[in-house]
């Protein structure tokens, strides 16, 4: 399967990446599980998907749960809490 | 319903007569956010920050009379005292009007995709969330 996925605000600085195309394995299958397997990269991304850390995400472009699925094509987005008005 | 992620700065009293002209509109309610003390930079999600905040207006369309809706919120560098974000709600009477402008601006603190970054004399940080601002939201619920 295959994502995009994106990086926004304090992620995309600690992380050094605005986006990336990823291949997933077929046990990736929800985006909690997907913040897992990024964070199993280990350095800045264990620091940034730390469980205590605030992430929220967003599947194309809908702000949804760990819980949600993810499908091959999505575009998958991590960031802050949002602080924008 | 007119929904603007611009850079550029906006005119509260252009916007609020372009919504104003149906003549069973009653009452207008408008909110403008402004930055306080610091410079500032703010980045966003293009595409979701416009679906976001289109849906953010369809759920008080859906409580509330809205006849007609603008909201714009700027991204990029911002000085002390510039303007951030507006929102004005046109409708047959006030009760409806505020409510919705003000609901509008709470959804738009918690659920669209913006972030801003202050930049001090010590350096740049980003600005943490508040847990008033989602207690705000939730009063809604």
């Amino acid at each position: 399967m295959k994502v995009t996925v994106l990086f926004f605000a304090s992620l995309r600085e600690q992380l050094g990446s605005p986006r990336e195309e990823l291949e997933l394995p077929a046990s990736v299958a929800t985006v909690g599980a997907l913040r897992d397997h990024l964070r199993a990269r280990g350095g800045a991304w264990d620091s940034v998907f730390a469980p205590n850390k605030p992430v929220r995400a967003a599947v194309n472009q809908d702000m949804v749960q760990p819980a949600a699925a993810i499908k091959n094509g999505d575009e998958v987005a991590f960031f802050p809490p949002v602080t924008g008005g | 319903m007119k929904i603007a992620i611009q850079r550029e700065d906006f005119d509260l009293g252009a916007e609020t007569r372009a919504i104003s002209k149906n003549p069973k509109i009653g009452a207008v309610a408008s909110f403008v956010g402004l930055v306080r003390d610091v410079r500032m930079s703010l980045e966003h999600y293009p595409g979701m920050t416009e679906s976001a905040l289109r849906k953010i207006v369809d759920e008080a369309a859906s409580r509330w009379q809205v006849m007609d809706c603008t909201v714009i919120h700027r991204y990029g560098d911002l000085e002390p005292n510039d303007q951030i974000v507006m929102v004005a709600v046109a409708s047959a009477h006030r009760g409806d009007a505020f409510q919705a402008c003000e609901f509008i601006m709470d959804y738009l603190k918690t659920q669209a995709p913006f972030w801003k970054k202050e930049h001090r004399a010590g350096g740049a940080t980003w600005v943490e969330a508040r847990a008033s601002d989602d207690e705000a939201a939730d009063r809604w619920k």
